[in-house]
């Protein structure tokens, strides 16, 4: 059982429900893999999800998680819809759970929202990414792949590269992973560090790329929002790379069975090379397969009372 | 018109006595031990404080343009609650106090209110945009005191460098918000492990700190007088303090808020400790008390920025900056300065009376034979828990509610008039 009505991030839950989650998604993982893709685990519910911010994967991955367990969704164009009216965040949500709605999937470039909004609604929330803030199933699908790979999260370590002071999915990361006993090893330029970041538990700052990868069990490279350029916080693409991108060359140094992991959409060439994307190392796939799996088990777990399956 | 206050402790701005208060058709008549006159009412005053009313320096009655949020009646009304009989109102409202229109109906509002007196501050520039100088010299003849372009910074420096040219001559006080708009960046939270942990836009001291330096800087090189509103950083406590000692006419001032919380508060996206300046950190809370102890800030003033229920529930980046502070500044600065051995009595009435006076050139000699009868009554034993439910003032925003504070005020009066009394609920 999950304690909380909604799944707002991992900073505020428990090492033994992300455990949950864990497993459960990994009996999920086996109906996504099936040729036959129905399960009983969301029938006759509902969700509905709404995405202020763009995104392919990530509503993509819910809306399958959904049908693969028998429910039923709607997923609302904010574009069209009286959001662009200028209804507010919090009406909008209060008329989807008018609709009967069991789980609101929600994501907002606004830092908060679902936090703020949550207790308002009936629904189940379910935080699909809240400004930079936290990206929760994005992290456990992380956890997820990691859990596969490896025998245990104890002293696993962790390098996360790039623009850390944007990435919800790496403070969702830092939080999980460090309940789980995993060190996070960061680096990227000073410029996409947030402040205080190495009082987050378990974190460590590198001094170089190569520092960061030596010997890690896993490397997780963050998308670089294109706007960040334009901003002025990086010089160009190219020096990014060179500096703070991973190639093969850098993976080699990282552990033998150590794995690639990167939440897509990747900018090939910037934070990651353009083969290494692709190599053998690279669990980058199996993230997006990972992901229905997770967002499966953490749908279920919310509104089922069941604590097994 | 006679009201004799018996038996109270008078906190003057150097020393506390004993002592009987007559107040005569709204002056300060006697102050004796043991006054035997004969008067209209009698108070009595025993095992409680009289102050001098205090002087905030640093309010928004939002009036006129966002009357939803304060009104000048609704605000002065918070005010005297607070122990306050003064205040001094900031010009961001709608139409900005730039013109003599503006002013004169600030000031008919407030005389129609009947509750704290108002001394209006006008900008700096029109509209507050930080292009063409207000007619600062006519406003100052139709009764304002200070001038600023308070929730937002003078833009350049260039502008700032001539209102301070200008106003030299005639010592009109310049009240600057000081904040480097660039180094802000959009920010919403002070910039630290906090903002960090709540994907929340972070501003760095260095937007404070750089700001403070200018308007220092420029009121050097000129000679003019300058004081900077609500301080909220270490380093800033520490350029002010260098500036005095190196002789520039600076005086500071700080507010409840910044010494007694840390940006802790935003824990949970929490919009009602969403302030700027933001609230920083310990070491930087440490540094305003130390700042106060030692002199370099002199002023303490609310920044009381009401706002509407809405504009706190709401999400983060969208609520609105500000705390609704006159009806808890009195207790939170005993509480956390008093009480915590920082600062005594007499200096506290003289942070929040005779030293903001000094600011806008208001005279103020305190509690004195010949004076007004400005004071308030003050029960310091008192514990309370703020409930911001009840408060006065339109704007419930408060950082504090909840909490326990000590000191509550009993009545106040304004030119002896008795504008509050607590009543028991």
């Amino acid at each position: 059982m999950l304690k909380n009505k909604d799944l707002l991030g991992l900073k505020d839950i428990s090492r033994e429900e992300i455990l949950l989650i864990l497993e459960t998604a990994e009996h999920m993982k086996k109906v996504v893999c099936s040729p036959n893709k129905k399960s009983p685990y969301f029938t006759g519910k509902s969700m509905a999800t709404l995405f202020y911010e763009n995104s392919t994967r990530t509503k993509s991955s819910f809306e399958f998680a959904c049908s693969y367990m028998g429910g039923s969704f709607s997923s609302l164009n904010v574009a069209t819809s009286s959001v662009n009216k200028g209804e507010s965040v919090l009406d909008t949500l209060k008329t989807i759970d008018s609709f009967g709605t069991d789980v609101i999937v929600i994501r907002h470039s606004q830092s908060g929202i679902p936090h703020t909004f949550a207790p308002h609604v009936k629904a189940h929330i379910i935080n699909a990414g809240d400004g930079m803030n936290e990206h929760p199933t994005q992290a456990l699908l992380d956890m997820l792949t990691l859990k596969q790979n490896f025998d245990t999260f104890q002293d696993m370590q962790i390098a996360i590269l790039g623009d850390i002071k944007h990435s919800r999915v790496a403070r969702s990361n830092i939080w999980g992973l460090s309940k789980l006993g995993a060190q996070i090893r960061i680096y990227g330029p000073g410029t996409l560090l947030p402040a205080g970041i190495e009082k987050m538990p378990n974190v460590k700052i590198c001094s170089s790329v190569k520092e960061a990868v030596k010997d890690a069990d896993a490397v997780m490279g963050l998308r670089l929002q294109l706007e960040r350029m334009a901003k002025g916080l990086i010089p160009s693409m190219g020096e990014f790379h060179k500096k703070f991108g991973v190639d093969e060359q850098i993976l080699s140094l990282a552990k033998k069975d150590a794995i690639l992991l990167h939440p897509g959409p990747v900018n090939r060439n910037v934070e990651l090379s353009y083969d290494v994307v692709d190599c053998p190392q690279s669990f980058i796939n199996e993230q997006v397969t990972n992901g229905v799996a997770v967002r499966m088990a953490v749908m279920y777990l919310l509104t089922s009372n069941k604590q097994v399956l | 018109m006679k009201t004799l206050i018996k038996n109270g402790n008078i906190v003057f701005f150097d020393k506390i006595e004993k002592a009987d208060l007559l107040i005569s058709d709204g002056i300060i008549t006697k102050i004796e031990p043991n006054l035997r006159d004969f008067a209209d009412e009698v108070v009595d005053a025993t095992d409680k404080c009289i102050f001098a009313g205090f002087v905030d320096i640093h309010v928004h009655l939002r009036e006129p343009g966002f009357e939803y949020k304060e009104t000048i009646e609704s605000g002065t009304k918070a005010a005297v609650k607070g122990g306050v009989t003064a205040v001094a109102c900031m010009p961001n409202t709608n139409p900005v106090l730039d013109n003599k229109f503006a002013l004169r109906y600030v000031l008919d509002k407030a005389n129609e209110a009947g509750f704290a007196k108002v001394y209006p501050v006008c900008s700096i520039t029109k509209g507050e945009n930080g292009e063409l100088m207000s007619d600062m010299l006519s406003l100052k003849d139709q009764g304002a005191v200070a001038f600023s372009d308070d929730g937002k910074p003078v833009k350049t420096s260039q502008m700032m460098r001539l209102a301070l040219e200008y106003s030299k001559e005639f010592d009109l006080p310049i009240l600057c918000h000081a904040e480097d708009m660039d180094l802000t960046n959009g920010g919403v939270v002070h910039e630290g492990y906090n903002s960090t942990i709540y994907g929340l836009r972070g501003i760095n001291r260095a937007s404070e700190e750089v700001g403070i330096a200018r308007e220092i800087i420029i009121a050097a090189n000129l000679g003019a007088r300058v004081h900077i509103c609500h301080v909220s950083t270490k380093g800033s406590v520490e350029i002010i303090r260098a500036a005095k000692k190196l002789g520039v006419k600076v005086t500071a001032e700080t507010c409840p808020h910044y010494f007694s919380l840390t940006d802790d508060m935003i824990a949970n996206f929490n919009t009602m400790a969403k302030v700027n300046p933001p609230l920083r950190e310990t070491e930087d809370m440490l540094a305003i008390r130390q700042g106060i102890a030692d002199g370099t800030l002199e002023v303490l003033a609310t920044d009381h920025a009401p706002h509407a229920h809405w504009e706190k529930e709401c999400q983060f980046d969208n609520a609105a900056f500000g705390i609704s502070g006159l009806e808890t500044a009195f207790a939170v600065n005993y509480t956390y300065l008093v009480k915590q051995g920082i600062i005594d009595l007499p200096k506290l009435s003289t942070l929040m009376t005779k030293n903001p006076c000094k600011v806008i050139n208001v005279p103020n000699n305190g509690i004195a034979v010949g004076e007004k009868a400005d004071i308030t009554i003050i029960d310091l034993n008192k514990k309370w828990t703020v409930d911001s439910s009840k408060f006065v003032s339109k704007g419930k925003n408060t950082p504090f509610n909840g909490m326990e504070l000590y000191g509550l005020v009993e009545m106040t009066f304004v030119d002896g008039n008795k504008c509050y009394v607590r009543d028991d609920d």
